[in-house]
């Protein structure tokens, strides 16, 4: 049994490791489009903090751990599939015959239709590459512009200003994070950067990015201008499905994918940032591009792909972010659902801000500022559906008694 | 033999002892905020839970983790390795019973490592509420029962 991954990100690691537990004797084979060792996206905001170096963002830390569990590693990209004959061909050439595939190409990062975004000094920052050329031009005291102030957006503006540049960050939607929390979260978060020195301009678009004597010149909706020494782009991405056209792998945002992440090709799979799958709280398919997402599909996916029938019963959506000492982060229906009740506490000038969401006296979405401890049991409740009983007027007037709530519920203290 | 803790709060009359000696014996002070076991106060009910990570066999702050700081040791502990960990709080959202925790002192998260095999919550405990077994004795079992109750989408860990 051969089993080919493409893909060498957390979903495809996680996949390979999964397999070789599952069997001991199938050859298994990553197959990546870049050139480095399995790395994951998310370590780069710390590499460019210089909190790691490269060797940091290495899935996994022991050089040999791939050789040692049998799992061949080899760059190439996958250029097109031919689901019939089961077999990959490869863009430098070559072919790749597989009996189980998995398609764990993640994502990329989209450029919306701006004029200038090809200049030299505008970098997305979504591979180690890039983060080479950001490390290289955002020196302490530099201007630099951020375009996109979502969730990964903010990780990155965090990771700019530890580096110490003068930062602006330009968001077209009406707060930061729109897709992770409300106004009153983001207001905050916002408040405490432009407390922190940020710029941050909502509302905002660029309009236009031109090439100036030594430096860059930034355009924006409002009128005004801004000059950057590097223009760092974070305005979305999109699934990495282009290799698929005409393979009889279906796609949409993203690959489609049944409940148990089977495409709708035999024998191939899908898992992470490349998948939509099942969302937990919406019941939807949709794609979820986020580390813990990408994990638990690599690793269910390789079940399925082993023989072990194993369900996706489908993904939480959840982040976490930080900015410099605030810790915010989101768990499924965080903006509510229809019909439920909710409850929230807000200390605006201490930072802190809590907002459970209901479904009848079961949990569905929670928002946190300033709130860290036990903060996983949010997401225990929510997939657990663990009925709340009398909790859930406890916590309607006090929602900070989360963990309290989950612990007595769990316990049988209703 | 491999051994787990087992916590029967039952048994557990809220001194938090195994708070001070957990928040003491890893970060050098007593400070329950800092401990790795918490201990809830029902007093309404009076009961008392003391808790923490119950090491699971597939772990899901260990998958989410994006830099390999979280391993297993040859007892079956999720440990934390400080010197790969960047704070990224990953598995404190990914760990559905809340039991990784950020400590913003350090900026890296904690977890429960069993003092590497030697526990200073047991040793603190009055009542043995908190008991360091054989994984083979029937108190694991209870704990398996109350990691079940409180296992959140079961699907991962199959
Ligand atoms: C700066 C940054 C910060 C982030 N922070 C967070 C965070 O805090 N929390 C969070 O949950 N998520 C975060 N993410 C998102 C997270 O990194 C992704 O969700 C995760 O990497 C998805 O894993 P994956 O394996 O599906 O895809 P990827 O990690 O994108 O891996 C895809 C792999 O496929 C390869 N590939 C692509 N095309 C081909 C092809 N045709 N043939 C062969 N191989 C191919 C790529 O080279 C790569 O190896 C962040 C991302 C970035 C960029």
């Amino acid at each position: 049994m051969h089993h080919v991954i493409l893909g060498a990100g957390p979903a495809g690691v996680l996949a390979a490791e999964t397999l070789r537990k599952q069997d001991t004797n199938a050859k298994i084979t990553i197959l990546g489009a870049e050139d480095e060792p399995p790395y994951s996206r998310m370590a780069i905001p710390y590499l460019l903090s210089g909190q790691i170096d490269e060797e940091g963002t290495y899935l996994r830390q022991d050089a040999g751990h791939y050789k040692n569990h049998g799992i061949e590693v080899t760059r190439a990209r996958a250029g097109a599939l031919d689901a019939k004959h089961k077999k990959i061909a490869l863009e430098d050439g070559g072919e790749v015959q597989y009996d189980r595939l998995l398609i764990a190409t993640g994502a990329s990062p989209v450029r919306p239709p701006v004029e200038g975004l090809d200049l030299p000094g505008v970098h997305s920052c979504w591979t180690l590459e890039d983060a080479r050329a950001i490390l290289d031009l955002a020196q302490k005291g530099d201007h630099v512009v951020l375009m996109g102030a979502g969730f990964i957006g903010s990780i990155i503006l965090e990771a700019l200003v530890s580096r110490g540049v003068k930062l602006s960050a330009v968001e077209k939607e009406d707060r930061m994070v729109p897709r992770m929390m409300d106004q009153t979260a983001s207001g905050m978060l916002k408040r405490w950067w432009e407390e922190h020195g940020v710029n941050v301009l909502t509302g905002t678009q660029i309009k236009q990015i031109t090439r100036g004597e030594d430096r860059l010149d930034v355009s924006l909706s409002s009128g005004k201008s801004l000059r950057a020494k590097l223009v760092v782009v974070a305005a979305g991405v999109a699934s990495n499905t282009g290799f698929l056209k005409g393979s009889g792998v279906d796609t949409d945002a993203g690959v489609k994918v049944d409940g148990f992440l089977r495409t709708s090709a035999n024998h191939v799979y899908a898992a992470g940032d490349v998948a939509q799958a099942k969302d937990f709280s919406t019941g939807e398919f949709s794609v979820l591009a986020i580390q813990p997402v990408a994990a638990d599909h690599g690793r269910i996916a390789a079940q399925n792909m082993a023989g072990r029938e194993t369900p996706h019963r489908g993904s939480l959506n959840m982040n976490v972010l930080a900015a410099l000492g605030l810790v915010s982060s989101s768990f499924g229906a965080w903006d509510g659902i229809k019909g439920g009740d909710n409850a929230a506490m807000c200390d605006a000038d201490a930072y802190r801000y809590l907002r459970l969401e209901f479904d009848g006296d079961r949990l569905a979405g929670v928002q946190a500022v300033g709130f860290t401890d036990h903060i996983g049991v949010a997401r225990g409740l929510i997939e657990t559906k663990l009925r709340l009983g009398r909790w859930k007027d406890v916590l309607m007037k006090s929602p900070e008694r989360l963990a309290e709530a989950y612990v007595a519920c769990a316990q049988g203290i209703r | 033999m491999q051994k787990a803790l087992v916590i029967d709060p039952v048994k557990c009359t809220g001194c938090k002892q195994c708070e001070l000696a957990c928040s003491y014996v890893k970060e050098g002070e007593f400070n329950p905020a800092k401990s790795r076991i918490r201990v809830f106060d029902f007093h309404q009910d009076a009961r008392f839970v003391p808790y923490t990570c119950t090491q699971c066999a597939e772990a899901w702050c260990q998958s989410a983790c994006p830099v390999d700081a979280i391993t297993t040791n040859e007892r079956g502990v999720k440990e934390v390795h400080d010197a790969l960990c960047v704070g990224c709080k990953v598995c404190t959202i990914a760990c559905p019973f809340g039991t990784v925790n950020y400590n913003a002192s350090t900026g890296k998260v904690i977890k429960c490592d069993e003092c590497g095999g030697d526990p200073a919550c047991v040793k603190a405990c009055p009542t043995q509420a908190i008991v360091y077994v054989d994984v083979e004795q029937a108190g694991f079992e209870k704990m398996k029962h109350w990691a079940k109750r409180t296992d959140a989408g079961a699907q991962a860990s199959h």
